[in-house]
């Protein structure tokens, strides 16, 4: 095995490994847990660096195993997924450190994270899967490692979520075998191709394709929250702040999002999409989820709420990018898979910190917080305004590739949805920013803890948000690097079109 | 002793040990048992490699032949159904040397165990269809005995409903063979289609059989008996019950319909019927699970609900050309269900001897208790709702991509509802297992030989998925093709 086939293993070992381990550690051995986890997270940082020398240079990195005659378990790095990689490891590492710090002390600490390594685990796997069964295979792997993670506090309330986040998931799920197995048996199992490869398929199967599209939309979907598919997202905000940060920036919604822009690109590829007049559907369905979940947003109290319907809206613009022909819609939608995870991640540290800090949960509890806290409310104020689309903030990226590459293929109502949803997204962020800064603070902190002499609170739960807020910034700043999310949304677009 | 001759050695292994254990003291069983493991172990490996260079393997038994005499005939199917039964003893083994330890259940306990493996290995070797019912009848004593080993007035009663239900599909079953005989003065499995012919006779003899065979594996509507037998039964005992007495049934019914009978007898009607009533099965099954208070009915349930997909094959089966894809998927199906089952039961033991009940609703915190044993219904309940990477995602996977193929979507609608609703009910426990909200008391501590031999199978039938080509090729060997023998002029030979 050459070190191009083995990286992809290696890489998932980084976290595969530590999770099977750290289940068979005793509590108190956090000290061992924690190198662990870090040392697992270091590792894949500098697996994904080396795998993405590789790739630039131009080599294939790709591992085969053959689980069964035509069927393949396939793991390779190409551009898309190199993307979705190197988002998860940055943001596993950051999110370790978080979770440290966050469940000092809690119970059944081993537990999370096991889990936690394997849910990174099977992102990874989701991001560098190269065909759709094993796409699928850590689709439904994620499943089932997110779900100990959200019932993690083990309350009625948590396991009630639980169940409803696993009804959802396992329909979704099961709609999605049948459609993987469906193409299977009219297509054969086949690779992931650039521009697809279902194109060259007969007049006589269009129909057929047209439901195993719809099959697999919905199977996607409902982890990617479209409407009215996302009735799971907004429960699972029960789970402890990291599990969230991760599930809404990395891995579950994000899961979904990427999975609709394989379909759309590397199986059916977008051109043959829109010769079977598909995308409008998909175009419209992003749109009303973008409008429903702004809407939703500006009516939540509870901040981890308001964030969760903040997540439906903003992760509809990735299938958004893929619903509309032409490069610069492409561009967008790809650039905010990993823009708005940076971005979302940074307002759920910071909506952590708020709450273990002082107890704060509720929007209307936040008059002055950023007097108390400033640090964290400047992470959240830049990601606040990414979201709405602030240049020089990674959030406008997208949405005016998004916007350009909408009104490069006349669809002009599109321009308007994104303006709508911008318009919401200030409408129901900036009174945050705005009570956060400049409302003095008459009553007394709901629960205030001291976490830290020096810092206005833990140093683990302030170094995160203030490290992706800068990525935030960086990002933005910067999007003409090669290095940059941009500048690989282009190459992929020119794969891809 | 050639090659050809070793297969006997399967049978007379575990049976001379079993005769052994009742004669000789109960220090003696743990060497007995070993030495049974160790022989056969010995046997499989050159078979196994006769199998994959030569094919088939056929001995004549005293060198009579067909059709006078017995002969013994191990296809890949039958190796595969070998090789399981071989690791599920060893692990059930293991487990009920901690359960029963050396008291006085132990003594029964073991020479019944060996028998009922004998048994097994001579239905997996057999090939006549009069030996199948010796087997048959033998399997049947044995359960009634295991099961009342539990010693409670519930597990007589089931054990005796049981035993009615088995006579009962025994007598059907006979009445088949001997129809069979009639008809073609044959009781070879493999060379029966050459010589059976066709009409009234041999379709009435396909339904006795099936009907008995569907009464002996708790097929819906005939499940009745299952659930208490089951559940009643000692631990180790159900999931032997549930792993591998059901599937004797199941393999009868499978050499019928797919060496015996499609050579005389058109069951493209007949074959979607038994299909729905697995679906029956595979819904009602299920719907029973989750609405169970007690562990032990629920995986009970659950058997039922599963025994439904393996009855949804026939469905899938008929199509040219389906018949080995068809098989090697149920094949793959039922031993990662045999595994898995196997490993819940042994669990459910375990948290009873924990606990003292197996009431759902009571075993909060199970999670922090018993991490080990939870983990492990966890990993194991993956495969029976047949998610990846487990064995029974890739028997669930090719069940429905042979339903696609074949374009019968109903079928493939089925099979993934079925998956939804196993998930339904072992998630129900789980998230019972992983509240913490009540306080939890501290009982008995579980002994390790209660949890790693679970834990060995739920790994098992995980690792199925992931190595599933090696008996999915196995499988294939000897495997019918229907549409050749549906070409061959019936009155042949």
């Amino acid at each position: 095995m050459t070190l191009h086939q083995a990286l992809p293993i290696l890489i998932l070992c980084t976290s595969l490994l530590p999770a099977i381990w750290i289940f068979f550690l005793k509590e108190s051995q956090s000290l061992l847990r924690t190198s662990l986890n870090l040392g697992g997270a270091f590792l894949k940082l500098g697996l994904v660096l080396l795998m993405f020398r590789e790739v630039s240079l131009g080599y294939t990195v790709a591992f085969e195993y053959s689980l069964m005659p035509n069927l393949s378990l396939k793991l390779h790095a190409d551009p898309l997924s190199m993307l979705l990689v190197s988002l998860s490891s940055v943001l596993w590492l950051l999110t370790t450190l978080y979770a440290i710090g966050y469940l000092k002390e809690s119970p059944n600490r081993n537990r999370f994270f096991g889990f936690f390594s394997l849910c990174v685990s099977s992102t990874i796997g989701i991001a560098m899967a190269g065909n759709l069964i094993t796409l699928l295979i850590f689709y439904e792997l994620l499943t089932l490692t997110t779900y100990p993670l959200v019932i993690h506090r083990g309350n009625n309330k948590s396991i009630e979520a639980g169940r409803i986040y696993l009804a959802y998931t396992m329909l979704g799920g099961a709609v999605l075998l049948v459609g993987v197995i469906w193409l299977q048996a009219i297509a054969g199992g086949v690779d992931f191709t650039a521009t697809g490869y279902l194109s060259a398929m007969s007049e006589d199967n269009h129909p057929q394709l047209r439901v195993i599209f719809a099959l697999l939309i919905i199977g996607f979907g409902v982890k990617a929250a479209l409407v009215p598919l996302h009735g799971w997202l907004p429960l699972a905000m029960v789970a402890p702040a990291p599990v969230s940060a991760l599930l809404h920036a990395v891995a579950v919604v994000k899961a979904g999002a990427f999975g609709i822009v394989r379909v759309v690109y590397d199986v059916f590829g977008i051109e043959f999409c829109n010769q079977l007049g598909l995308l409008e559907y998909l175009a419209v369905a992003a749109s009303i989820t973008i409008i429903y979940g702004s809407v939703r947003a500006l009516y939540q109290d509870d901040l981890k709420r308001r964030l969760a319907f903040s997540t439906v809206s903003q992760v509809s613009y990735i299938a958004l990018g893929s619903a509309i022909l032409g490069p610069m819609a492409t561009i967008g939608g790809i650039t905010h898979l990993v823009h708005q995870g940076i971005m979302k991640i940074t307002l759920f540290f910071c909506a952590g910190n708020f709450a273990e800090t002082l107890g704060v949960h509720k929007v209307s509890e936040m008059d002055g917080v950023g007097r108390r806290m400033p640090l964290t409310m400047a992470a959240f104020t830049i990601a606040a305004l990414g979201m709405i689309g602030v240049p020089p903030i990674a959030g406008f990226f997208s949405k005016w590739y998004l916007g350009l590459g909408a009104v490069d293929s006349g669809h002009f109502w599109v321009v308007g949805v994104l303006v709508i949803s911008s318009m919401l997204n200030g409408a129901y962020f900036l009174p945050i920013v705005f009570r956060g800064w400049f409302v003095t603070r008459e009553v007394d902190w709901p629960h205030a803890r001291t976490l830290s002499k020096r810092f206005e609170t833990a140093p683990l739960l302030l170094l995160p948000p203030l490290v992706t807020a800068a990525i935030c910034v960086l990002v933005g700043v910067f999007a003409g690097a090669p290095w940059s999310p941009l500048y690989w949304a282009r190459l992929i677009m020119l794969g891809e079109m | 002793m050639s090659t050809e001759q070793l297969p006997v050695l399967l049978v007379l292994a575990p049976l001379m040990a079993g005769f052994a254990a009742y004669l000789l003291p109960a220090r003696f069983i743990k060497v007995l048992v070993t030495a049974a493991f160790v022989s056969v172990v010995i046997v499989l490996v050159p078979l196994y490699e006769y199998l994959t260079i030569a094919g088939p393997l056929r001995t004549s038994l005293g060198g009579w032949g067909v059709p006078l005499g017995i002969d013994l005939y191990m296809d890949g199917t039958g190796f595969v159904m070998l090789s399981m039964t071989t690791v599920l003893l060893a692990a059930i083994c293991i487990y009920s040397h901690s359960y029963f330890g050396n008291g006085p259940r132990a003594t029964r306990f073991w020479p019944m165990l060996l028998l009922t493996w004998a048994s097994l290995n001579n239905l997996f070797i057999t090939g006549d269809i009069f030996n199948m019912y010796v087997t048959l009848e033998l399997l049947g004593l044995l359960s009634v005995g295991l099961i009342a080993l539990a010693g409670t007035p519930a597990a007589y009663a089931a054990s005796l409903r049981y035993l009615l239900a088995a006579l009962c599909g025994s007598l059907f079953y006979l009445l088949g063979v001997a129809m069979v005989y009639a008809n073609s003065g044959n009781l070879d499995w493999v060379e029966l289609r050459l010589y059976l012919e066709g009409g009234p006779s041999a379709a009435i003899a396909l339904g006795l059989i099936t009907a008995g065979l569907m009464l002996k594996a708790a097929v819906f509507p005939l499940h009745f008996w299952l659930p208490p037998a089951h559940a009643n039964a000692p631990a180790p005992v159900s999931a032997l019950l549930s792993a591998l007495m059901i599937k004797a049934s199941f393999y009868i019914a499978m050499r019928m319909w797919l060496w015996v009978f499609p050579g005389s007898i058109n069951t493209d009607l007949a074959a979607p019927f038994l299909g729905v009533l697995g679906a029956a099965a595979i819904i009602y099954g299920s719907v029973q699970a989750l609405r169970q208070r007690r562990l032990k009915l629920l995986i009970a349930y659950s058997t039922v609900a599963q025994l439904g997909y393996l009855f949804v094959f026939f469905a899938l089966s008929v199509e040219p050309g389906s018949a080995t894809p068809a098989l090697q998927a149920v094949v793959m199906f039922a031993i990662s269900h045999a595994f898995a089952k196997a490993a819940l039961f042994m669990c459910s033991g375990a948290i009873i001897h924990a606990y003292g009940h197996d009431w759902i609703d009571s075993l909060h915190g199970c999670a922090e208790r018993l991490p080990a044993v939870t983990f492990a219904f966890a990993i194991a309940g993956v495969s029976i709702m047949g998610l990846p990477p487990s064995g029974g995602f890739i028997g669930k996977y090719m069940l429905i991509l042979t339903a696609a193929e074949q374009g019968k979507w109903f079928w493939a609608a089925v099979l993934a509802l079925g998956g939804i609703l196993a998930a339904a009910y072992v998630f129900r426990v789980l998230n019972i297992a992983l509240c913490t909200g009540k306080s939890v008391a501290v009982g008995q501590s579980v002994p390790a030989g209660l949890i790693w031999p679970a834990w060995a199978l739920a790994v098992v039938a995980m690792l199925l998925g992931l190595l599933a080509s090696g008996p999915l090729e196995i499988v294939a060997i000897g495997a019918p093709e229907l549409d050749l023998f549906r070409t061959m002029p019936v009155d042949s030979p």
